[in-house]
């Protein structure tokens, strides 16, 4: 245990180094509280990318041409990959998997609340893509730059594959803005779904966030929830306007004084309610990831114990030479 | 029958096996039992539905009348599939999933093995190109089987349920018909029969490894891939991979 002298002197070297935008690597010290929000961040981001498969893993089998269900089919496992590498940023801060897991199943680790509304035609597939990703690129890009090291470098993955996910999400919901008539009710109908939960996905406004402060100052974050969503609104209206699409918000006006696209409130009863666990999918969601897990015991159980056996044999194998 | 004939038949087979397959292990996707299964579990899926595009645009072509890989894959109903039972069999659990996939991957990478060496060069083509992928499915498959034989008792009895279900399923894989003899003769494809002997020493191989029994069938079931029949899963599998272009027909996607 250090005396707390010491301990504000490391403190102080730790932010020296942030400050001058060293990375920090999974051995160098660092404030249990920077491991902790760490862990906790790059945790939820990880169980984000798991549960973010059930919505989009929910069209696949319904795809509706052979090329578009290729291209579904490799997105969600992209997502997958990028929740195997997360989970491996978290372990290199000495966290393990199966709790973090733990902690998920049993509701008390949160993931993005995004994947608590339902995919209910193949339109929300379109506007996942391109909203949802549209949304976690915005999150993620200035995450390349976060000072924890294996963080800011798995991100640099992720964003590469969210990018092309956001422009083919783009693209299906070009496709279908102009198509029949009865293709484009079918995207408007999810961009009128899509886009006040997109909008919630950067988080309380920033008066109500309780984190940013500190992770803008230990430089995990480099934006508020607040920039972050209107660079998300500037450069996501003129796309809807783009193919046709109409943005469910009445305030939603292009400021010439700020140059910024000006919307209206957001309904952060709907948001808390989401987070608390409250949503349209919260439920659903859960009880999938919990079953596919409790299921899976016995094939995990299996695997180790193959290994197990092998590993004996091969023991047995060597001694049987040494003798 | 004409050598036309045949060789439409035989892509259909084909592909449709690799789309219902690939169908079928995508249902897995994101309810794996542990993240690097789900991961490779769908990637198999990927290669699969990749393959079925291949092998349906070139019966599309074949057939001369217009259609495309997505009419045949979403416009055909039940007793036009020309798939093979065991394919559209359920999930049921990982161990079905993966003595489904292994029973139809021993075959698949035989049946690959002499397609590289085909006479028509557009089949020998998908086929070189489908070979790297299958032999690592037949890795992969082959690995859990022997994981999950020789695991717990309770993967040993699992797998053992499953094996015992859907081995009546492999007869039809090497029974040949009028098609493939067909398409033997003018050396597309293989012998079937010369494939029966490899084929169950494969599985041999793997079961005894696996400390797995083999079931002695009286009976084989067939009549997927020569269209007398299927089993009732097929309809429930196309109502939901044909629910938007039945829905809203005609539309570009």
């Amino acid at each position: 245990m250090k005396a707390p002298a010491d301990y504000a002197h490391l403190e102080d070297q730790f932010q020296a180094r942030i400050d001058a935008e060293e990375k920090i690597e999974p051995k160098d010290w660092m404030p249990d509280k920077y491991r902790k929000t760490l862990i906790r961040q790059i945790s939820q981001h990880a169980h984000s990318e798991i549960v973010g498969m059930l919505p989009e893993g929910n069209w696949v089998t319904r795809a509706p041409s052979l090329r578009r269900k290729v291209a579904l089919l490799a997105k969600v496992q992209d997502e997958a990959g990028h929740g195997l590498y997360l989970y491996g940023a978290a372990e290199t801060l000495g966290a393990e998997r199966d709790d973090l897991l733990d902690e998920l199943h049993t509701g008390n680790a949160k993931y993005s609340s995004i994947f608590n509304y339902p995919t209910l035609s193949w339109a929300d597939i379109g506007a996942i893509g391109w909203l949802v990703d549209g949304a976690a690129i915005m999150n993620q890009v200035p995450l390349c730059r976060c000072s924890y090291g294996p963080y800011a470098r798995a991100m640099v993955r992720v964003c590469k594959e969210e990018s092309f996910h956001q422009r083919q999400g783009y693209e299906i919901m070009l496709t279908l803005a102009r198509g029949t008539e009865a293709q484009k009710k079918m995207a408007q109908d999810a961009l009128n779904r899509w886009w006040w939960p997109s909008l919630m996905m950067f988080g309380p406004n920033d008066a109500e966030s309780k984190h940013t402060a500190q992770s803008m100052a230990w430089k995990i974050k480099r934006f508020t929830n607040d920039e972050l969503r209107q660079r998300f609104v500037d450069i996501t209206a003129p796309q809807a306007e783009f193919i046709g699409l109409t943005i469910p918000d009445e305030h939603l006006k292009y400021n010439e004084e700020t140059g910024h696209y000006d919307f209206g409130p957001i309904n952060w009863d709907e948001f808390w309610q989401v987070v608390s666990g409250e949503g349209p999918c919260n439920r659903q969601r859960l009880k999938a990831r919990r079953r596919a897990h409790e299921e899976g015991q016995w094939v995990r159980d299996a695997a180790l114990a193959h290994a197990e056996k092998r590993r004996q044999r091969q023991a047995a194998k060597k001694d049987q030479k040494v003798a | 029958m004409t050598l036309a004939d045949a060789k439409y038949q035989y892509l259909l087979r084909m592909g449709d096996n690799a789309l219902i397959l690939g169908h079928r292990l995508s249902e897995w996707c994101g309810h794996g039992p542990i993240l690097e299964q789900d991961i490779a579990i769908t990637n198999i899926a990927l290669d699969q539905v990749g393959q079925a595009r291949s092998l349906l645009q070139y019966a599309a072509q074949l057939e001369g009348k217009g259609r495309t890989e997505d009419n045949l894959a979403y416009k055909r109903d039940v007793m036009e599939y020309r798939n093979v039972l065991l394919v559209e069999q359920p999930n049921e659990n990982f161990a079905y999933t993966i003595v489904r996939q292994f029973l139809f991957d021993a075959f698949n990478f035989l049946l690959h093995k002499s397609l590289v060496n085909s006479k028509d060069e557009h089949l020998k083509a998908i086929a070189e190109k489908s070979l790297k992928e299958i032999t690592y499915h037949l890795r992969y498959s082959s690995e859990w089987m022997i994981r999950l034989g020789d695991g717990t008792a309770e993967s040993h009895q699992k797998i053992q349920t499953a094996l015992d279900d859907l081995f009546i399923y492999t007869g039809e894989l090497l029974t040949p018909d009028a098609v493939d003899q067909t398409i033997f003769e003018a050396g597309i494809g293989p012998d079937l029969t010369a494939l029966q002997a490899p084929y169950q020493a494969k599985i041999d191989e793997i079961l005894q490894q696996a400390t797995l029994q083999k079931p002695e069938v009286k009976y084989m079931q067939s009549g997927g891939k020569d269209g007398r029949m299927h089993t009732e899963y097929l309809g429930y599998i196309l109502a939901e991979l044909q629910f938007v272009q039945r829905a809203y027909p005609n539309m570009e996607w």
